[in-house]
Order: structure tokens, then C-alpha cells, then sequence
């Protein structure tokens, strides 16, 4: 990757002073624009799968978050 | 400035009869449906048109108090004209095929649901329920349906071959034994909770507001949609035109909100007001506080008895799904219930009632649930992505295809289906195996008209223009390998296109053979 180590001090500097709900929408903006870039949906979703796979051990692959109930 | 509750409309009173069977001598009837509301008035008018004798209860003896199902979707309006009330819509109902979607104060996009020309039915009509029901109530009258009124489902028992059912009326109560059992009787269905079956899915915890307001508006017909309004701060709104100089408000309460409390007129009023401005005078007619759920029960049939409808799915009503994919499943059984009354069918024709509607219903609980997961995301990243989405669609058109307002409802694809025969040769075009027809001009017509209850041949004729010999039972109908119809169903020279009498497509060749067709109408009724 070219300009790694640029791209990696724009990401921080892009937060500094934001709160943690204004870093967070920082963040999505930054993902629905990149996702846009890589443009093939099957591929961003790969790469959400790669994402959920690499961090933390504990946490569940598949489902969407939300309550169930036997109503 | 007026601002009073209460309808402007007196609604039809149907009058409770005394049938016979009070008699105390338990009598027999083919099919049974309960519930006249849009799903069971269709079934039984569907059934009826299709020669079957059809007995339908009902315990109240009136139509819908409130605007309810509103949004006739296309494939809605096709299933209604084929039973014929098509012209009623169409004088009565609001057209619409534009939606706005607005955050804040600002226009985030527009968006066209119908974009091409050269069909019979728009996207959608708005049209207050009590009216829709109030047509399918005469329409079914005039064909003879058997309606019973203020006749209250008490319970039923399973006899194998057949469906004793219990109910209780004014004048006392009576029993009678049907040999199929349609429940059609809504979300709270009596006949769901009588055999002790349960929902399966999610609730959501917001709180929505619902009113149908009367007042001389400007606002143009088509669906608006506010995310965080500034007379709405924070929360989504939702306004739709009907007929009669009704508008239709729907605002999010959030999760804390007291429904008993919220559906007062002191609290509803403001809300109104703050959202239509100071100066236009309005009356209130309905109100209505509810939570979405998004369920189903995990069988559509149990032995005799099927559910269809609300009694069988619940899903929010954004995207108005509900209504339109209730009259999808009436559509989809009336015609396979007949063939297997009248003898033509094998055992699979009514099984694959749940495997096409089933899925049909997970479609619809999948878009409603995912719409409103985003008008009402969780705090945290779920937020953070809707807002991420709505501020980026202001300059970048990309982003707007992830703002979810709605996904409005769209005729099942039966993909899969064991009724459909596979395809043998490759087809452009927009149609699927397993679709609904689309429409286009036919002749004088429509083509859809053409499709009027019995299994159909489209074939495109070659050079010659001769029709094929020996269709079969088949209506044959042939038309010119050119022209929006030909376009549309990728019409070449000898295409032939089967469709069953629900309109959707069965088959398709690129050459007429009467043994192909014959063995497609076979495994259409389940019987290979």
C-alpha cells in the first residue's frame, strides 16, 4: 500500500478533538465512501466478514443485532 | 381553527341474519374463511369467481374504522381488477408513483416507482381500507358469497378429513364442519390462538403514531418521508394524500413514549399542528399508537387450515407490505383450492402454498425489519451509519441508495417454485421464471386482462402468423413478435410463455410444443 504511513496519521489527525459519537460518524462516512470506491457490494461484503473475523475472538459470525421474542 | 376528533363518514352496517343453522343440526360447507377484511373478502370472491361455494364470518358487522392498509401496491391493484373491482380503485383512490425523501429541512431525493409507460396500474393508489373493503363486501355479495356477520369464531377442531368450526352470534351459537378452513383474521387471529400457535420474530421497541387528518392541503400526491423534521425534531414522519381530503401522518414516538397517552387528542393535535403549519384548518378522524413487530408463524397450513394475511405474518408498516402481501397470499391459494376442490390438482399443488408464500412473507419481513432498523438504529454504530448515510446523500448519489425509508412492496418472485418448470433456453429481459406477468397494451386492452382466472398461452407468432394447433385447456393468445408486449417477454418468433391462473409465469420455450405445455399445466397443478 502506497503512503501507508500517511494515510495512517490522516486517519488519526481526521479524529483529534472529535467526540466519541462525532469520531464514530467520522467513521461511517469515511467506510460508505470507501465502500462506494471498491463499488463490487459482494466484494464489501468480504471484506465486512474479514473485518468481524479479525477482531475479537468471543464475538459471533453471523445475525443481525436486535431483540428476538416468541411474541 | 377547527380541531375536533370523530369521523366524517358513516361507514355501511351489514345486518346480522339468523342463518339456519340454528337450528341446532350441524351442517356441511366446502370452504370457510374468516375475516372480511381485504384478505378474506379476496379469497372468498376468488374462490367464488373460480366456482367454488364459499361461507365467510365475520364478528363485527361494519368495515375498518381507520385509513389501515392505505397503499395499494401495482400488483395489489392487478389482483383486485381481476376480481373485479378494478374500477371502483381507480375512480376512488389517489395515484401515486412518487416519493421524497427529506432530511431536516432538506430534499435528500426524489424517486420515481414507475418509471416506464404502458401499463394499466400505477405504482400505487392510496385508498382508505374501509373503502377497499367496502367494494369486496358488494362485489362479493353480488357473486354469493355467503356472508355472515357479527358471527364470532369460538374454536376449531381438526377431523382430519375436515374442520369443525364453533361460533357465537347475537341470536346464539352454532357449529358447523367445512372441509377447508382459511383464517384470515388478522393479527390477532381467533383461529391461530385457538390452535395455540405462536408467532416467531422481532419486536421493535419504538413507539409509532398513526392518524388519518382531514384538511384542504396543497402538498402534491406522492409519499413524503422526513428523517429528523424540524417539526419532528430527532424522530422520522411519514405523509401520504387519500381520497376525500384525508392525509395520512405517520410519527415516530420513540421508545419511551405511553401509548394510552399518546393516542389522546391533547397530545396528538400539537403534533399535528406543529407538522402542517399554523394556518390550515384540520379535523381529526383516526388515531392509532402501535410498535412494530416483524413475525410469522413457522407453518402457513396446518392439516385443513391455512393462514393467510396477518393471521399468518405481521410485518411494520413501512413499505407497505402488510396489506399488499396479505391479498398476494388470498391470490395465490383461492386459485390452487379450487383446482384441488374441483379435482384437477395432486396433493402438492396446496403444499406449495407454503413454499412460495413463505418465503414470499421472508421477504417482506426482511425489508420491513431492515427499514426499520434504520429509521430507529440502535445508539452506538447503527447511528452512526444512518446519519453517515443521510449526510453524504445531500452530495454524493451513491449514498442515497442506503437510505431506507421504505422499501415499497413488489410482487413476489416465486423463485424455485416446484410448480415452475426450469427453463431450457436463455430469455433477456426483465421477466423471470416464477414472476408475476407484467403488464403492457394488448389489442384494445391490457394483456393483463387477458390473464382473467384460467392457466394462459402468450405465444409470439412467426412470419406466417399462424397460431400453433392444439393448445390444450390452455386460453391461447397470440400476438406479433414486435412491441412493448414482445419487449417485455423477450417475444421471438415461436416464444411461448405459460402463465398459471394466479398470472405468474409457469413456463417458457422458444418454440410452441403441445406435449411440453401439456406436462407444464400437470406439474403446475402439483401432479408430476
Amino acid at each position: 500500500m502506497n503512503r501507508a504511513d500517511d494515510i495512517f496519521a490522516a486517519l488519526v489527525e481526521a479524529h483529534r478533538e472529535l467526540d466519541e459519537a462525532e469520531s464514530r460518524r467520522l467513521d461511517a462516512r469515511l467506510i460508505l465512501l470507501l465502500a462506494n470506491e471498491v463499488g463490487d457490494g459482494d466484494r464489501v461484503l468480504a471484506l465486512i466478514r474479514e473485518a468481524r473475523a479479525d477482531g475479537a475472538g468471543s464475538v459471533q459470525s453471523t445475525g443481525t443485532p436486535g431483540k428476538g421474542d416468541g411474541g | 381553527m377547527q380541531e375536533a376528533t370523530g369521523p366524517s363518514r358513516v361507514h355501511p352496517v351489514y345486518p346480522f341474519r339468523k342463518p339456519a343453522d340454528l337450528d341446532g343440526r350441524e351442517r356441511h360447507y366446502p370452504v370457510c374463511v374468516v375475516g372480511a377484511g381485504p384478505v378474506g373478502l379476496a379469497a372468498a370472491i376468488d374462490l367464488r369467481l373460480r366456482g367454488a361455494d364459499v361461507l365467510l364470518v365475520d364478528e363485527d358487522d361494519t368495515v375498518s374504522a381507520g385509513s389501515r392498509l392505505i397503499c395499494l401496491a401495482k400488483r395489489t391493484l392487478e389482483i383486485l381488477a381481476r376480481l373485479g373491482v378494478g374500477p371502483e380503485l381507480a375512480a376512488k383512490g389517489v395515484v401515486w408513483n412518487r416519493g421524497k425523501v427529506f432530511h431536516g429541512e432538506e430534499l435528500v431525493y426524489a424517486f420515481d416507482l414507475l418509471p416506464e409507460e404502458g401499463h394499466r396500474w400505477p405504482a400505487f393508489i392510496n385508498i382508505q381500507q374501509y373503502y377497499v373493503e367496502e367494494y369486496l363486501v358488494d362485489r362479493a355479495r353480488s357473486l354469493g358469497v355467503d356472508l355472515r356477520w357479527k358471527t364470532r369464531l369460538v374454536g376449531t377442531e381438526d377431523l382430519g378429513d375436515g374442520v369443525r368450526v364453533r361460533v357465537s352470534t347475537p341470536a346464539g351459537g352454532y357449529s358447523f364442519t367445512c372441509d377447508w378452513l382459511l383464517a384470515c383474521d388478522g393479527v390477532r387471529s381467533t383461529v391461530r390462538d385457538g390452535m395455540d400457535l405462536r408467532f416467531r420474530g422481532r419486536s421493535f421497541p419504538d413507539r409509532f403514531l398513526i392518524a388519518d387528518v382531514r384538511m384542504k392541503a396543497a402538498f402534491p400526491a406522492e409519499r413524503r418521508f422526513w428523517f429528523d423534521p424540524p417539526f419532528h425534531a430527532g424522530r422520522s414522519a411519514l405523509l401520504h394524500k387519500q381520497p376525500d381530503d384525508i392525509w395520512r401522518i405517520d410519527l415516530q414516538l420513540g421508545p419511551d413514549a405511553d401509548p394510552d397517552e399518546e393516542a389522546r387528542p391533547e397530545r396528538v393535535l400539537p403534533r399535528i399542528r406543529a407538522m402542517i403549519g399554523p394556518d390550515t384548518p384540520f379535523d381529526l378522524e383516526w388515531v392509532s399508537v402501535y410498535t412494530f413487530r416483524c413475525r410469522r408463524l413457522e407453518r402457513f397450513r396446518h392439516g385443513r387450515t391455512f393462514f393467510l394475511g396477518d393471521a399468518a405474518h405481521q410485518v411494520s408498516p413501512f413499505g407497505a407490505r402488510g396489506g399488499n402481501g396479505g391479498i398476494q397470499d388470498a391470490d395465490n391459494l383461492a386459485w390452487k383450492l379450487a383446482e384441488t376442490i374441483a379435482g384437477r390438482a395432486g396433493a402438492a399443488l396446496l403444499d406449495s402454498y407454503e413454499a412460495e408464500r413463505i418465503p414470499a412473507a421472508d421477504e417482506n419481513i426482511l425489508n420491513s425489519s431492515r427499514s426499520t432498523d434504520f429509521m430507529t438504529p440502535v445508539v452506538g454504530a447503527a447511528e452512526a451509519f444512518r446519519d453517515a448515510a443521510l449526510s453524504l446523500s445531500r452530495r454524493h448519489a451513491f449514498a442515497r441508495s442506503f437510505v431506507n425509508s421504505g422499501r415499497l412492496s413488489t410482487p413476489a418472485l416465486l423463485a424455485g417454485s416446484p410448480l415452475s418448470t426450469p427453463d431450457c433456453a436463455d430469455f433477456e429481459g426483465p421477466m423471470r421464471q416464477g414472476a408475476a406477468a407484467a403488464d403492457a397494451p394488448f389489442g384494445d386492452g391490457w394483456w393483463l386482462d387477458r390473464l382473467d382466472g384460467g392457466f394462459a398461452l402468450l405465444h409470439f407468432t412467426g412470419r406466417d402468423g399462424q397460431p400453433p394447433a392444439g393448445p390444450g385447456e390452455a386460453a391461447l393468445h397470440c400476438a406479433k413478435p414486435d412491441g412493448l408486449l414482445a419487449s417485455r417477454y423477450d417475444g421471438r418468433p415461436g416464444t411461448t410463455w405459460l402463465f398459471r391462473p394466479d398470472q405468474h409465469v409457469a413456463a417458457r420455450w422458444r418454440s410452441f410444443d403441445p406435449a411440453l405445455v401439456g406436462a407444464a399445466v400437470d406439474r403446475a397443478r402439483g401432479r408430476s
